[in-house]
Parts: C-alpha cells; sequence; structure tokens
C-alpha cells in the first residue's frame, strides 16, 4: 500500500486557486490565466467530468437568431419572473446582457452548435422564456461546454509550452484532489486552501491570496436526485467555514421531469427540451392537466385550450405558450398533485409523451440522448409510447453570497460562481439560464480574483499554521477512529431525512421533525469511521464529506422553516402562495459558534430602469403596496419595441 | 425480482491484487454500477470506484465485465443469467491504481499534443456562419464522451505499451479528424496524423467502434477519412510536382505543439 498518512503537507503557491472544474470554474480559470495570473484548477474527478456534462437542453442567451424579437430586456424580465423577483436583479440584469458574448466566445474556441438555416446559432424553446433563445447541441449542449472550455484550458496549456517550455507554467489542472477547508490569515483574509489527493491521499495546501469557488450543488443531500456524487456542498460548506453567508438556502429546485423507472435510474433526467420540442404531459386519465395548473401570475401569457397551445409551436407570435412550458416549479408542483390525487402513472410518475407528437426520425433528431437513455435503461422506445416521469432534485437557487459584478463574497479574496453562488435565480431557475450564469459570472469570478490580486499590493497574505495543522488532524479523523460507524449508512439516512420531510412540499411540523432527526444524525456523522488507507478509499471520502452533507441539510432545513410563503423551490403546505411582504426579505445562513444562524436581510432592490422594463399591472402581482407606491412613473410603452441591435450594443 | 449475485471484483493496487469473491443482493432494473456500490456501501467501503454521473454522459466509471470494456452504469444486470458470476476488472491497458481505478494519464497527455482549433482571426465574435450539415460531421465526434472504451481495446497499445510513444489511439485520431472537417478551423494536421500520432497503426479492426457506448462510428466515419485525406495529401501529384520545381516550403503543415510531449 502506498499510504502516506503522516508526510508533510506538500505546498503550491498559486495567484488564483479555482475549486470546481465544472463550466464556471474553468471559465473562471480561463479568465484569471489571461490576466496573466498563475492559476490552479481543482477537480474533485477527473478533468471534463464534471456535473456540466449532464445538462442537456441548452444555454440560454437573447442572441435573437430565431426570433428577432428577443433582446437582453425580455431575457431579463423572463429570469425575474421565473425567479418570483427575488433574484437579484444586478445579477440578473448583468446575465442577460452578457450571455450572447459568452456563447460566441464558445464558438470561437470550437464549439459546435446546432445551426439554423442561414448558419446562425440554433436556439430552441424552453419553460418560462418568451422565445426560443437556448444555444444547443442536440440534447448534449453540457457536454460540448465542458468539452470547449476543457479544449480552451489545453490551447492556453500549449501557449505555454511554447512561451515558457512548460505547459503548466501558467494554469494547471489537479484532478481528482478535494479541498477540505479554506485557510486564512490573520486579518482574515484568504491565504490558501487545503485538501488532499484521491489518488494518493496525500495532504496538499494551495497557497494562494484569491479562491474561486465553483464547486455546484448541493443534490447528495436529497435522495432523488438527478445531481452526481461530487455534490456534497463543498463550496457552501467552505463558505460558511471560511466566515461567509449564504443566502436563499430555503430554494431547492425539483425538476419536474426524471425517470422515476427503474427504480436504479429514479431522478435521471429527463431534459425539458422534451417539452419545449411538443412534448405534453398527461395523467392516466390521458388528461393533458397542466391547463389546470396555470396560476394568476402568468395567467395573460400562457394557453387555456390544447387548440391554441398547439398552433403556437408553428406561429409563436399569434398564440400563447402551452403551459407545459411554465417555470419549473409550476410543472413540478403539478406533477406533485396529479400523483397524489392518484392520477399517477403505475410506478408513481406521470406520462410525457413525445411519441403522438412528432414523427419518429424527428425525435431521433433533436433528442438522441433521451431515446438512448430510455432504451438502454428501461427498455422504452420514446417514438413509439410515453415516458413515465417524475420530480427529482436537480439544483439549489441558495449559495454564497456574492458581488454582483466581481463575485467576491463577504471574506476578502474569496469568490464564488455558477450554483454555489446565490441570488442570480432567485426563488427559482429558469432551464438554460444555469449554462449561461456559468459563463457569464464564472468569467467575472476570474476577472474579480485578478482585480482583487492587483489592489493587494506586496504584502500577500500568509496561511496561518495552526489552521493548516488542524485542518490535517480533521482529514485524518475518520481514519484514525475506530469502531465508529459506517460513513454511506448515515448519509443515506441523511438524504431520507430530508427528501422525505423537506422536500417538494414543506409544512412546519414536519421540518421540525427533521430538525430533530438532523440534530441525532449530526452526532452520528461525527463519529463515522473510515476503514482502509489513505490511497483512493472513497469510504474515507464520503466520511469527509458528511461534515459539508449535514451543513448544507441545516441551512435548507433552517431557511425552509424561516420564510412562511411558498414562492418558487420553496412549497409550504401550511403558507400557500406567495406573500410580497416575504418578497422584500431574503434568508441568510451563517456559521458562528459552530451553530448555523438565519437573519432577515432586505432584498436588493430593482434600479427604476430596470422597474421600468415591466407594466405596473405585472409588478402589482409581486411588489407589496409600500414598494409600488415608490415606483417613480409608469413604465414606458416603448421598452418592449426597443431594437435588438440597441441592446446588443449596450452589452459591450 | 430480488437475487444473489455472484461477483469476483478485482481488488489491489499497483498490479498486486487478485479477484475477490463477493456475493450482493440485486434488484429489478440495476445496473452493475448499483451493484459495486451496494458492494461498497455494505461489505467495502473502501472499494476504489471511478464514477459521475451515472448516466452514461461522463464516462468515468469505464472497466471490464467479463473481459468486455464497459461502461458499469449502462450494463444492466438483466444481461446476465442469475446464475452467472461477474468478473469485474479494471481497464487492461491503463496501469492500476486501486481496485477498479486507473491512471488515464495518457490520454490527457495526448490530448495535449493535438494542435488546438485554430479560426481564421479575422472573423469577429458572433460572425461565423456554418451549415448544419457541415457541423455534423464533427458532431457526431463531439459526442465523445471520452471514457477511453476505444483507447482500452485498441489491440495497437493493448499490451503493447511501446506503441504508446507513437499512437495516439482512436479517440485522438479522431479528435483529430473533428478538427480537420470542423468548418472554420483553418490548420493542417494531416501530415502529423500520420508521423506524430501513429494514424499508419490503425489496421481498422473497428474493436475500437464495437465498444463504444456513444455508437460513434469512429473507424468508419473518422479514421478511414482521415487515412484517405494523409493519402490525398501525400500522393497530391500537384503538391508533389510544387516540391521538386520550388525552393520554397509548398505546404502549410501545421507542426505538433513544441514543448507539450513528455
Amino acid at each position: 500500500m502506498t499510504d502516506i498518512l503522516h508526510s508533510d503537507v506538500q505546498r503550491l503557491p498559486y495567484d488564483v486557486v479555482v475549486i470546481g472544474a465544472g463550466g464556471s470554474g474553468l471559465r473562471a480559470a480561463i479568465e484569471a490565466r489571461l490576466a496573466g495570473h498563475r492559476t490552479a484548477i481543482i477537480s474533485k474527478s477527473l478533468f471534463g467530468k464534471a456535473h456540466t456534462v449532464m445538462a442537456e437542453g441548452g444555454c440560454a442567451a437573447a442572441m435573437g437568431n430565431v426570433n428577432p424579437n428577443d433582446n437582453w430586456m425580455v431575457h431579463f424580465r423572463d429570469t425575474m419572473r421565473g425567479g418570483k423577483f427575488l433574484n437579484n436583479p444586478r445579477m440578473a440584469e448583468l446575465h442577460a446582457k452578457e450571455a450572447p458574448d459568452r456563447v460566441y466566445e464558445l464558438e470561437a474556441w470550437g464549439a459546435l452548435f446546432d445551426r439554423t438555416k442561414d448558419g446562425k446559432i440554433s436556439q430552441r424553446n424552453f419553460g418560462g422564456h418568451e422565445y426560443p433563445r437556448l444555444a444547443h447541441v442536440g440534447d448534449r449542449t453540457g457536454l460540448e461546454m465542458i468539452r470547449t472550455l476543457q479544449q480552451k484550458v489545453v490551447a492556453l496549456q500549449q501557449e505555454d509550452a511554447v512561451a515558457l517550455g512548460d505547459p503548466d507554467a501558467m494554469i494547471k489542472v489537479y484532478a481528482e484532489t478535494t479541498i477540505t477547508r479554506l485557510i486564512k490569515d490573520g486579518e482574515g483574509r484568504i491565504a490558501g486552501a487545503f485538501g488532499y489527493i484521491r489518488e494518493t491521499g496525500q495532504f496538499v495546501l494551495f497557497q494562494a491570496p484569491a479562491v474561486i469557488l465553483a464547486t455546484g450543488g448541493i443534490g447528495k443531500t436529497f435522495k432523488v436526485t438527478s445531481n452526481s456524487w461530487e455534490y456534497t456542498g463543498d463550496g457552501h460548506a467552505l463558505a460558511l467555514l471560511a466566515g461567509a453567508k449564504l443566502i436563499n438556502m430555503e430554494f431547492v429546485q425539483f425538476h419536474p421531469t426524471h425517470m422515476v423507472w427503474p427504480i436504479s435510474v429514479r431522478g435521471l433526467l429527463v431534459t425539458e427540451s422534451v417539452r419545449g420540442d411538443g412534448g405534453v404531459l398527461r395523467n392516466s386519465e390521458g388528461r393533458r392537466y397542466m391547463f389546470d395548473y396555470v396560476p394568476d401570475v402568468f395567467r395573460a401569457q400562457y394557453a387555456e385550450t390544447e387548440e391554441e397551445a398547439d398552433r403556437w409551436y408553428s406561429d409563436p407570435d399569434h398564440n400563447r405558450r402551452p403551459p407545459e412550458l411554465l417555470p419549473r416549479d409550476e410543472v413540478a408542483r403539478a406533477n406533485n398533485a396529479e400523483v397524489k390525487a392518484g392520477r399517477g402513472s403505475p410506478h408513481g410518475g406521470v406520462f410525457l409523451d413525445i411519441a403522438s407528437r412528432l414523427p419518429a426520425e424527428e425525435i431521433l433528431r433533436r433528442l438522441p440522448s433521451m431515446h438512448h437513455q430510455f432504451k438502454e435503461l428501461a427498455d422504452v422506445d420514446i417514438t413509439k409510447e410515453p415516458m413515465e416521469v417524475g420530480p427529482a432534485q436537480h439544483y439549489v437557487m441558495g449559495g454564497v453570497e456574492v458581488d454582483p459584478d466581481s463575485g467576491e463574497s463577504s471574506v476578502p479574496g474569496l469568490f464564488a460562481a455558477g450554483e454555489v453562488s446565490g441570488g442570480m435565480h432567485g426563488s427559482n431557475r429558469l432551464g438554460g439560464n444555469s449554462l449561461s450564469d456559468l459563463l457569464v459570472f464564472g468569467r467575472r469570478a476570474g476577472l474579480g480574483a485578478a482585480e482583487y490580486i492587483g489592489r493587494l499590493g506586496p504584502k500577500m497574505p500568509v496561511p496561518d499554521e495552526g489552521d493548516v495543522e488542524a485542518a490535517q488532524a480533521e482529514a485524518l479523523a475518520p481514519l484514525q477512529r475506530s469502531g465508529g460507524e459506517n460513513p454511506y449508512t448515515v448519509h443515506s439516512e441523511v438524504q431520507d431525512t430530508m427528501s422525505s420531510l423537506v422536500g417538494i412540499i414543506r409544512t412546519e411540523a414536519e421540518i421540525r421533525e427533521a430538525m430533530a432527526e438532523l440534530d441525532k444524525l449530526g452526532d452520528r456523522a461525527a463519529a463515522v469511521s473510515a476503514a482502509g488507507g489513505s490511497a483512493y478509499n472513497p469510504g474515507w471520502h464520503m466520511a469527509l464529506d458528511m461534515r459539508n452533507i449535514m451543513l448544507m441539510a441545516r441551512c435548507v432545513a433552517l431557511a425552509a422553516l424561516e420564510r412562511q410563503e411558498s414562492r418558487g423551490g420553496h412549497t409550504r403546505d401550511d403558507y400557500p402562495g406567495m406573500r410580497p411582504e416575504w418578497r422584500k426579505i431574503i434568508l441568510a445562513c451563517a456559521l458562528e459558534g459552530g451553530k448555523i444562524t438565519i437573519a432577515r436581510q432586505p432584498t436588493p432592490r430593482m434600479r427604476d430602469d430596470l422597474l421600468a422594463l415591466f407594466e405596473v399591472s405585472e409588478l402589482k402581482k409581486y411588489l407589496s403596496e409600500d414598494e409600488l407606491a415608490d415606483i417613480p412613473a409608469p413604465a414606458p410603452a416603448t421598452t418592449t419595441g426597443a431594437s435588438p441591435a440597441a441592446a446588443i450594443e449596450e452589452t459591450h | 425480482m430480488a437475487y444473489q449475485a455472484a461477483l469476483r471484483v478485482w481488488r489491489g493496487d499497483h498490479g498486486q491484487g487478485d479477484l475477490t469473491p463477493y456475493t450482493v443482493e440485486v434488484n429489478e432494473g440495476e445496473v452493475v454500477l448499483d451493484v459495486l456500490h451496494r458492494l461498497q456501501a455494505s461489505q467495502a467501503n473502501d472499494l476504489a470506484i471511478r464514477w459521475n454521473c451515472k448516466a452514461g454522459k461522463c464516462g468515468s466509471c469505464s472497466m471490464e465485465i467479463n473481459g468486455r470494456p464497459r461502461l458499469a452504469c449502462m450494463t444492466r444486470m438483466s444481461t446476465f443469467a442469475e446464475d452467472e458470476v461477474l468478473t469485474i476488472t479494471p481497464l487492461r491497458t491503463f496501469p492500476v491504481i486501486r481496485d477498479l481505478v486507473t491512471d488515464v494519464s495518457f490520454n490527457y497527455a495526448k490530448a495535449r499534443e493535438i494542435p488546438s482549433f485554430t479560426p481564421d482571426p479575422s472573423v469577429g465574435l458572433g460572425e461565423f456562419r456554418m451549415q448544419q450539415v457541415d457541423v455534423q460531421r464533427s458532431q457526431e465526434f463531439r459526442k465523445c464522451i471520452e471514457c477511453y472504451l476505444c483507447q482500452n481495446v485498441c489491440h495497437v497499445i493493448r499490451d503493447h505499451p511501446e506503441n504508446e510513444r507513437p499512437f495516439a489511439g482512436p479517440r485522438f485520431l479522431m479528435r483529430i479528424t473533428e478538427l480537420e472537417m470542423h468548418p472554420a478551423d483553418t490548420a493542417d494536421r494531416r501530415e502529423i496524423a500520420q508521423d506524430d500520432f501513429g494514424l499508419g497503426y490503425c489496421n481498422i479492426t473497428k474493436c475500437c467502434t464495437d465498444v463504444c457506448p456513444e455508437h460513434i462510428k469512429i473507424t468508419d466515419n473518422a479514421l478511414i477519412p482521415m487515412k484517405e485525406r494523409v493519402a490525398g495529401r501525400k500522393y497530391d501529384p500537384l503538391v508533389w510536382l510544387g516540391s521538386k520545381i520550388s525552393r520554397r516550403p509548398q505546404s502549410a503543415d501545421t507542426p505538433a505543439v513544441p514543448g507539450t510531449s513528455a
């Protein structure tokens, strides 16, 4: 055995350390390297395997290639509506303005998106997006994005090989490496990141003044999830432990369509593109039930009859959208309600039918991986029969509170981008807004880190050695403890607790029950032990991940208990409906003396020029009386007619 | 319905180890990875397995199941008889790190040697115009999830480590083809495909195509057309004549990237 239990900590000096090698991490690292900084990319898995590869539908960007009426203002409005006006408006604005250039950039780096007839990047319809907006490659867009960014990193390494004689000189990937603690200096600034290399168990300290968290989400806190093993809330937890705040943790997205059968693939994503391309949801009675679930705030934008909905696919300018394309929270709740009412499919889902809606060859062309997935794993031919689908945990809207422009958290030198950051998506993320989020805010965090280093001057932060020692002791503990519980057992019970008691529909009684349960599980999680050595030992890794999973479970439960209303990815059976008073409140979790605290803080106010993009009649559905009284003047009617060209100019 | 399956799983590290017998419960609809996870959670917490998406999209859980290179997440238990003993071993072509996890760094090294996408620098952001029919050829190759099953099965390097220096393997010869067929790429990698990446070693036995979980026609659509392009470049009479009558370098061949090869 090559065990390195008591060896020294290997020290690696860098300017910028990016934790996470998915879309936002790679985009951030590329930007930091382009700014001339020595950058380390830390990947929990092999390079190119990040969870971003699972994204299927596409990347939302108002390029207007398919419908020229689209522009950043329309995208901004859709994003705010999708998030039920809880989004950080500045983030939603930056995202809508910059997404097109980020997509074009990928193209310049070699990405091959599907094309329109005139040779531009094609765009597809998706839930909550007014126009066809998602740049895509069949139903494997995330893979294209990861591969393109991976290959861009390689291209930069090739430049460095030519210029400096070493491809790793300026940007290096540390594959299968996990960070367990951020290390600060005496002044509370970021000074490094401590972790282990999976293959050997070797401990490493990346010494750097700037750390960018790009670790994705918290899916492994739940039982039925589309997320991979890596999604243990590492970045969320590292930020909390370093003193940053997490906002919006009550908002967890349960994507409405995942496979429900066979049991072993429960939670495997069925892309929203199925609905974007014409697929419809039916219950066991054959009823297209989504018409029964259009909420008042969206009534004006969605069709009331099947005839109108079907006409929309060919004539979107004169018909309203089918209700299957409502935002994800609405569709997930509807699917859940149908199953609860006894109108579900044989395996506890609902039916998603594309077979009767498109010719077989068209389905094969547009949805090849869905066809492949159902055929190989469930013996279902989606060109001939409907799929059985149900909701599963898919995404967390909550995350590290950051400055919208730079991605910097309240801890100096700590940045966050992508799913691990909070605010951009408010209470619910629209499909397609994640890939674009990764690119827009990944780049901004890379720039933010570069600017921070520029401001820092010659006095570089020095890691607190006591904290390094403590981090090493913490990481070794499960290996040295004997007779403790099996970490897999405790993990599985946390997942059961969260899925059944703090899942898609919540009540005070159940959340309190979960919290009592989590108290007991927390004690058990702290005492797990790992058999075997430190070289590639998944039992040890699971034991270490438990700390983060427990922190995430507690944040979600605490925030879910506090928010007494239903909004986006937070549905309280005992407080149905949105309440304007709660729209003004953001919940922030922090860690104080080993305990998670929760505080209320005001929702960032939307600038007047952004408010003016909405009709007052629509704002009335979300804002409270006193907020409405503050709005300066009625929204000018001209904004919707602004030319896309003018809008694009503003993005530069 | 549920049954107990007999498994023999390779346990060990750095070349030393053996097949360890286990009995594990199997439920309806499960894949090999489910069964390995159950084994890991209940009997062997430290069993090293590499996996991520469990959906056939990331290409991490490559291993050999009864001697055949496969993704564990896409191999259904129902394809085996209930009384069949499953033998699960790591990829043979790559060095074992531990149990079912191998060192695939060879692949990352090869990826870094191939000259990257080289667009015409005068094309501005958003100005690319490409037809679907033209991007479709390279799109097929970009479906690759880098599971390296093709690299593992290819007889040029399987059991022949001496060929690892001159031969990049099907995945990376396909990557070269992908770039050559990219409508907006301007480099010419035909000469290095042959001279530096060993396209000539491939004798089109189609083993790579056979194991590809993405059903990419690696041999027919990438390797053979690339061989044709290389032959066209080498035996083009105009190129030959040019090289005879002029002292100027005739070709715009893109060289392999200096400083990247190990």
